[in-house]
């Protein structure tokens, strides 16, 4: 039984159809990456999963519950954790409280008026930390941190609630490439220790092409591929996709992409 | 370097011993408290200052009262009761005044006024007209110098009358006075003349008038004559509109207060003529005590005065004779001696009446005609305030029966 | 009333539109291009009315009039101009709204200014030369000045709409407006921008001022009825949109004209005088357009404004410093009604300031933690002191249970006007927040029969013992002491963090199970409910309370203490309230010319202390311990 099915997903922007009957699945336990050209649809399908946009038609089945249409918040309580493209954090907050704020949440702790905030799950706040290497800063104030050291928290944060999902859009965006190697793999092993699917879109191929279990393609709208990453390399629409374009299966930054 | 040191320590000293001296000097003054809004109704309110500052001279010139020389103590109220209150007890605890005057706008008189009866302070309203201020929100501790929107609207009723019309026009602003003012004529002529007919009524706020839909209205409604209780910026307003789209052609216009020079100056050679409305032709009173009043105020302020110099004026001549007639500042004998008090004021001399603490100076009746390219009143006369106000039977169903 | 009568009054709103959309249009552009929430824009209408009468009387004829309103025009625009370059670009890096505490001090000072170059009688201008008479419509007598107008609007409309179109300057406002942050990396010189955006509006404001020369006297009151009138027309018609403006302008002047044309109706045996009700007409309306469509008839939900400034630090548990200093200030102030004894005004001033950080506190809860910047905080402290007051009046309640009513009956009306007010965000917030308050006001205003209408209601004195200044002054205390203790533990709590984060990051905070809306709606509510208890004392302290204590005023005071204290700092609006309460009492004794005075000192505190006070040293403490 998969984590996350997806079945017939579109939407449409005007008269322009962004996501176009998507389906694909999700494994427990699979590290799948979403992949495809600039406009190929993945922020929407991916936006549609987070609940942020509600889709046109289809379903998105989070076990067998269907959460098309559900609000961020809700999709959230189900178990499904969530990284930004551009990283960021409660800014008036130190990087522990951060943490502790989704503990909080999950806790159902956010409506409590009296006792103060900050001795609550603030020693699962601090082993999360540890978890993302993230300790020593904990008593910082969250703005001052380095931009791949955000990256951390959002991790520590997307944990808090024990998913079963982990939606990631870019990682690794906006990093140096020693970086994204450091938080992917910190990323594969913390979810591998937990047994947590992951969806993530990517840019960088690099990336992709060494850690995901399977990998999905996107171009205009559409699903084209999907397989693991020698089936994805081989296969010649994915080829004429993305050479076509001028793009290049190397190391490529996108444009913005940037912090 | 040393001098500047020496005139630092120098000016420090003098100040030390200005600020331990002063007060011990100031001891040998009566204080008086006064709050208004100064800034926010500062057309009528300057030329008050300046009638209370020349009343305050010439009485301390002569050796001031009981020997002591008046301090006059002023206030600005901000436009708002509750500020006013905070002023009023400010004065009483901070500046020890041992009684207050003042205040312009009724409803803000009508919160110092309960104020006064709540901390038993003697409170002369100068200014505000509601009549609740002396009879149904009246107390032992309040008393009134302005002849009230009662006494106004009876002094027009003659005229009213007399013009025979049968569908009314009422024009107001909406807050206490302007509402008073409109109900107290409906009433009195209904009384006189049953048949009469009130065809619109608006009260746009104040201050804020949308004068050419407002004279519109009231032209569609097709009126024999019109009550106006607009004044300041808002009378302004509506003359100009209403005199453009004729709305005031072939109708009877009566109007309150709108003879004062306060709110009659600005409009120029476009003042109303035919008006007939109460008010102060100041240049035409020829009376000796007038007389003497002008040629004092101008004289001292190279400037005429309007209806509001002669509010300060009577203002600060009332408490003076009051507290020459109770021999010092103490309330109850304050009270005492201003029930009945007899004053002397560029209007002739009128009286606080006892039964229900209103003073009885009058003002003028009169049409409004152009001079010289300004607006002025003709064929005026004095109405002394005892001849429009009810009975002291009558009135005392009217106050609080704790007032007396 | 007949038709022909209905259609006339319609033609007379068109003139009243066209001076609203005047009015209106500058603050509308400065707003969008700068996000300036410029408060003097009514004292540059004001001041527009003054110059331009100078002319025409001074010069006179022709050239006097319609060469000096365009004159004014340009006077004003310089004025603009320089308020820009001396004032506000210094302080640009400074917390949101804080430039808003500037103009609310040239609002003061301009006031006076005026007071003094022109005097304290109304001016009535001369009739427009060539415009002086009426042209015959309808059966009708229809000025030719108000059928000018009429056509001036909709022209200047053009000519900016063209302006905006095709020219760089007007491409460049167009950008500005949907994005600053691209203006700037586009390379254009944001100061020369600001400057003459900031310019164009006054010069807007200018002339219309200038053109009501010939229709309205010009009196010093016109800078507030001005400056409400904008910001109406402005929220209606959608931040930054000019035919927005119009539209709105429209609309509004209608209604308006509508009203006061429908005049006194007959229900049934209960008469009913529609002019009355034009106020409240008026704020409805845009109560109404802002439920409907929040960003206005023609506006666009704004793009986020990357704030310029330092965010905020995290919040810590107080120090023992602060806690030693708090308990001094607590042991001090309970020891003031000894000092009293022998000045007891020290105790009307000091309930007078507990009174105004108990509203000061409330407002900072929602408007820093929070982020709602309301501009309608008034409306609570005017139905606690109005709930408590009424009971007083038509039941005869005791004061304890009327103080106990005055948070109720402010809760049950945040609950309501909360409940709209958090779908909004920003600005938008700010205004629907204001659109409450005003009805709340024009309802108290109106509903004579129950609320006592302009008099308010008076005799609402506390009994024995509180009767005594002391012993009211120790319960003013109490409630202050809880009331801050209380808000600052919700802000320690986790409710308060849930606050913040739904602050700081709508979306993220949504993205870990946080509702945002329904977290700050309670917020909205709690500081409601506090604010209620402010209201309830004040109607007590003062024996009455009236329409004029729950104005805009108020709101606005509110705001200012909090600013001046510092919005970031949780100290900030205790201090700013007890700072701007004393001075306000101290220099409105002083001076004839306290306004003056009073904007000059804002303008030094703002400028010496562009965090706030409170901000100020906390930012000298951290650097003097260095970093840490």
């Amino acid at each position: 039984m998969s984590v996350l099915a997806i079945r017939g997903l579109s939407k449409a922007f005007g008269g322009v159809r962004a996501v176009n009957d998507v389906s694909f699945a999700i494994g427990p336990g699979e590290f799948l990456a979403m992949i495809g050209p600039n406009g190929a649809g993945k922020s929407t399908c991916f936006n549609m999963i987070n609940g942020q946009l509600a889709p046109d038609s289809g379903e998105i089945l989070l076990g067998d519950r269907n959460i098309a249409g559900m609000a961020p918040r809700a999709i959230w309580r189900l178990g499904v954790g969530r990284t930004f493209q551009v990283a960021a954090t409660f800014a008036s907050m130190t990087v522990v409280e951060n943490v502790q704020m989704a503990l909080l949440s999950y806790a159902g702790d956010l409506y409590r008026l009296w006792r103060p905030a900050a001795a609550l799950h603030r020693e699962r706040a601090l082993e999360l930390l540890a978890q993302v290497g993230m300790q020593d800063a904990a008593d910082r104030p969250s703005r001052e941190l380095a931009y791949g050291d955000v990256k951390r928290v959002e991790l520590a944060i997307a944990l808090a609630n024990e998913p079963r999902l982990l939606l990631m859009d870019e990682p690794t965006a906006g990093m140096a490439p020693r970086e994204r190697n450091d938080l992917i793999k910190l990323v594969k092993q913390l979810v591998l220790e937990r047994g947590i699917s992951v969806l993530f879109t990517e840019h960088s191929m690099d990336v992709v092409f060494s850690f995901a279990d399977r990998i999905i393609v996107l171009a205009r709208g559409r699903l084209i591929a999907d397989g693991n990453a020698a089936a994805i390399r081989d296969n010649p629409q994915v080829q004429e996709v993305y050479f076509g374009t001028g793009k290049t299966f190397s190391n490529e930054a996108s444009p913005g992409a940037a912090p | 370097m040393t001098t500047r040191r020496h005139v630092l320590s120098f000016a420090l000293a003098s100040t030390i011993t200005a600020v331990l001296v002063l007060p011990a000097l100031a001891q040998e003054t009566i204080k008086i408290g006064e709050l208004n809004s100064y800034k926010a109704q500062p057309a009528f309110l300057d030329p008050y200052k300046k009638g209370m500052d020349l009343a305050l001279e010439e009485i301390n010139a002569k050796g001031g009262v009981l020997g002591k020389k008046l301090e006059l103590i002023v206030r600005d109220d901000g436009a708002n009761p509750g500020e006013a209150v905070r002023v009023a007890e400010e004065l009483v605890t901070r500046e020890g005044v041992p009684l207050i005057a003042g205040t312009f706008l009724s409803h803000i008189g009508l919160a110092v006024t309960n104020f006064a009866g709540q901390k038993k302070v003697f409170f002369l309203a100068a200014e505000p007209l509601t009549d609740k201020i002396t009879w149904q929100n009246g107390n032992r501790y309040t008393f009134r110098l302005r002849a009230t929107t009662y006494m106004q609207t009876a002094m027009l009723m003659p005229a009213a009358i007399a013009a025979k019309k049968k569908r009314w026009a009422l024009v107001y602003p909406n807050f206490e006075y302007g509402q008073s003012a409109a109900e107290n004529f409906k009433t009195m002529l209904k009384a006189a003349q049953p048949d009469v007919e009130f065809v619109t009524e608006q009260a746009p706020p104040l201050g804020k008038v949308d004068a050419g839909a407002v004279a519109q209205a009231i032209d569609d409604a097709k009126p024999d004559a019109i009550f106006n209780v607009l004044f300041g910026a808002d009378l302004t307003r509506f003359v100009r509109e209403g005199t453009t789209r004729g709305v005031f052609k072939n109708r009877t216009v009566l109007s309150l207060l709108s003879g004062e020079p306060e709110y009659l100056d600005p409009l120029k050679e476009e003042a109303p003529v035919g008006w007939i409305v109460t008010g102060y032709p100041w240049d035409k009173i020829k009376t000796p005590e007038h007389m003497a009043f002008v040629n004092a105020y101008q004289k001292k302020f190279n400037d005429y005065p309007r209806l509001g110099s002669v509010v300060g004026y009577a203002t600060i001549k009332s408490l003076a004779a009051g507290i020459e007639k109770a021999k010092g500042t103490d309330t109850e004998k304050m009270i005492a001696a201003f029930r009945g008090l007899k004053v002397d004021s560029p209007f002739g001399p009128f009286e606080y009446r006892a039964s229900d603490h209103q003073a009885t100076m009058g003002a003028y009746v009169g049409k409004i005609a152009l001079e010289n390219g300004k607006g002025t009143m003709v064929d005026f006369k004095y109405v002394d305030g005892k001849d429009v106000l009810p009975g002291a039977d009558e009135v005392k169903k009217l106050r609080p029966a704790s007032a007396n | 009333m007949t038709l022909d009568a209905l259609l006339f009054q319609a033609i007379n709103g068109l003139s009243s539109a066209s001076g609203l959309f005047f009015i209106a249009v500058g603050l509308s552009l400065i707003f969008g291009v700068t996000r300036i929430i410029n408060l003097a824009h009514g004292s540059l209408y004001m001041m527009g009315t003054y110059i331009a009468y100078s002319f025409a009387t001074k010069i006179g004829g022709v050239i006097g009039f319609w060469g000096g309103i365009l004159a004014t025009a340009i006077i004003v625009g310089c004025i603009g101009a320089l308020i820009e370059i001396l004032l506000l670009r210094r302080i640009y890096r400074a917390p949101e709204l804080f430039q808003l505490l500037a103009t609310f001090a040239l609002v003061l000072v301009f006031n006076d200014m005026t007071h003094w170059i022109w005097g304290s009688e109304d001016l009535l201008g001369p009739r427009a030369p060539g415009l002086a008479g009426s042209v015959e419509l309808l059966g009708r007598r229809l000025p030719s000045y108000d059928l000018f107008l009429a056509l001036a609007g909709p022209v200047v409309l053009l000519i900016l709409h063209f302006t905006l179109k095709v020219t760089r300057f007007g491409r460049l406002i167009r950008a500005a407006t949907q994005d600053r942050e691209m203006v700037g990396a586009l390379g254009v010189n944001q100061a020369v921008l600001f400057t003459s955006v900031f310019a164009l509006g006054a010069a807007l404001a200018g002339l219309g001022g200038a053109l009501q020369v010939a229709r309205e006297p010009a009196t010093l009151a016109t800078d507030l009825i001005a400056l409400g009138d904008a910001f109406v027309v402005v929220v209606v018609g959608g931040m930054g949109s000019i035919t927005g403006a119009y539209l709105a302008a429209v609309i509004i002047a209608e209604v308006k004209a509508l009203c006061i044309g429908i005049g006194v109706v007959n229900f049934g045996g209960i008469a009913v005088n529609f002019s009355k009700f034009t106020l409240v007409a008026e704020f409805l309306v845009m109560a109404i357009v802002l439920i409907v469509r929040p960003y206005g008839l023609l506006g666009k939900p704004q793009g986020a404004v990357r704030s310029v400034a330092e965010p905020e630090e995290p919040i810590r548990a107080a120090t023992p410093m602060l806690k030693l200093l708090a308990a001094v200030v607590l042991g001090l102030l309970l020891f003031l009604p000894v000092l009293a004894q022998s000045s007891p005004y020290l105790m009307i001033l000091g309930i007078d300031v507990l009174i105004a950080v108990i509203f000061a506190t409330s407002l900072h809860f929602i408007m820093g933690p929070g982020g709602m910047h309301s501009f309608g905080h008034a409306a609570y402290f005017g139905l606690g002191a109005y709930g408590a007051a009424l009971l007083v009046k038509w039941l005869a309640a005791p004061m304890g249970i009327a103080l106990a009513a005055a948070p109720l009956v402010a809760l049950a009306g945040a609950l309501l006007f909360g409940w709209f007010a958090v779908r909004l965000s920003g600005v938008y917030l700010a205004m629907l927040t204001l659109a409450f308050a005003q009805i709340v006001w024009a309802a108290v205003f109106q509903w004579e029969g129950f609320t006592g209408g302009s008099n308010g209601v008076i005799g609402v004195w506390p009994k024995p013992p509180f009767d005594q200044g002391w012993a009211f002054f120790l319960l003013t205390l109490a409630l202050a002491t809880i009331a801050v203790l209380l808000l600052r533990r919700f802000l320690f709590a986790p409710f308060g963090y849930a606050m913040r984060a739904g602050r700081d990051s709508p979306l993220r905070a949504e993205a870990i199970g946080i509702d945002v809306k329904r977290i700050h709606w309670l917020a909205f509510a709690i500081a409601g409910c506090i604010c209620g208890v402010a209201g309830g004392l004040f109607a007590f302290a003062k024996g009455s309370i009236s329409p004029e204590s729950i104005h805009v005023g108020r709101s606005i005071d509110g705001l200012v203490m909090v600013l001046l204290g510092g919005i970031q700092t949780l100290t900030g609006p205790i201090v700013g309230a007890s700072v701007f309460a004393l001075l306000q009492d101290t220099i409105m004794r002083q001076t004839e010319y306290w306004r003056a005075l009073l904007g000059a000192v804002i303008l030094v505190l703002v400028l010496a202390f562009p965090s706030g006070i409170v901000g100020a040293f906390s930012n000298l403490w951290r650097r003097l311990r260095g970093p840490s």
